[in-house]
């Protein structure tokens, strides 16, 4: 088998709201270094034998596309590893 | 005439809006299930505010693989109105019926009250009954009303004079103002205010009811046959 580690966040441009009452929170937490926070989704695929790495690339992509990111204000990247029941 | 109004589970504004097309605009109206897959017979497609799905992921993100959308990409594709209301324009972004997508609005916090509209262009199918310039109220619910697009877009919506409703005080920092619009075909309309609950003194204004009337007018005057 193997996980797709897939996240997602609004893009640079886009407003989030939900990060900035964060980032206030923490800050009335006392920590004041730092400086930044972004908040998004964070998604874990797992996907059965029997695919090559393109055709997962492949798949991936489309499921973020189609579905898990909204490419009008967000941007995903993810990761793929091989888990232990697939050795 | 005909209405179709949606339904999806976690819609919750189908019946004001069933009931403000059969007691007030006075016209057949008929609730479709998200399963269904044809809208044939149908002269308008409402698709009703609310939490589709629970706005899992993103609100309307879900519903627009429903069953029923592919039958609503085709009844838009042939020039018929279709409207959707809150959550519906949520959906119609989604499905990429409509341009744009609506986000968090920037106070992050769900804003339920009554909201001053001015009628930015009266020239489309579902404003035609309002002067161009008229001042509005209508009530707004919703977390996720903050229109976003990018500039490109939002210079082509100026241009096509695709902006139906615009705020005349941005509660949720929507871009331009914007408070609903329409595709460029111009027989799509999304917009986060609800009409539908306010058709008869008695809800406190009776503004919404000229979207409808509109739809009715478009439909009827033209005599439209479209299949």
């Amino acid at each position: 088998m193997a996980l797709a580690k897939v996240y997602v966040n609004y893009k640079q441009s886009i407003l989030n709201p939900e990060a900035e009452a964060v980032h206030k929170a923490l800050k009335r937490l006392g920590y004041g270094d730092i400086e930044d926070v972004k908040l998004g989704k964070y998604f874990e695929l797992t996907i059965a034998d029997g695919k090559s790495k393109a055709e997962m690339d492949k798949e991936i992509n489309q499921v973020c596309d189609k579905l898990l990111a909204n490419y009008n204000m967000e941007n995903y990247h993810y990761e793929l590893v091989e888990t232990e029941a697939a050795q | 005439m005909k209405f179709a109004v949606l339904a999806f589970p976690g819609s919750n504004c189908e019946m004001d809006l069933y009931n403000a097309i059969k007691d007030i605009i006075k016209e057949d109206v008929e609730l479709v299930s998200y399963k269904n897959d044809s809208l044939a017979g149908f002269d308008a497609v409402l698709i009703p505010g609310g939490f589709s799905y629970g706005d899992y992921l993103r609100s309307g993100a879900i519903a627009r693989f429903s069953p029923i959308i592919p039958a609503l990409q085709e009844f838009a594709k042939s020039g018929r109105p279709v409207l959707g209301i809150c959550n519906g324009f949520q959906i119609l972004t989604e499905a990429g019926l409509l341009p744009g997508s609506l986000q968090k609005n920037v106070s992050a916090k769900f804003i339920c009250k009554t909201e001053p509209l001015v009628v930015n262009s009266n020239k489309s199918m579902f404003s035609s009954a309002y002067q161009a310039g008229q001042l509005i109220s209508l009530p707004i619910a919703h977390g996720d009303g903050n229109y976003y697009c990018d500039q490109d877009t939002l210079r082509e919506l100026v241009t096509n004079d695709q902006i139906v409703f615009k705020y005349a005080n941005n509660p949720n920092g929507s871009i331009d103002n914007i408070a609903g619009i329409i595709n460029k075909a111009g027989n799509v309309l999304g917009m986060m205010p609800h009409p539908e609950r306010a058709v008869e003194a008695v809800l406190g204004s009776d503004d919404g009811k000229g979207v409808f009337q509109s739809i009715v007018n478009h439909i009827k005057s033209r005599g439209v046959i479209y299949e």
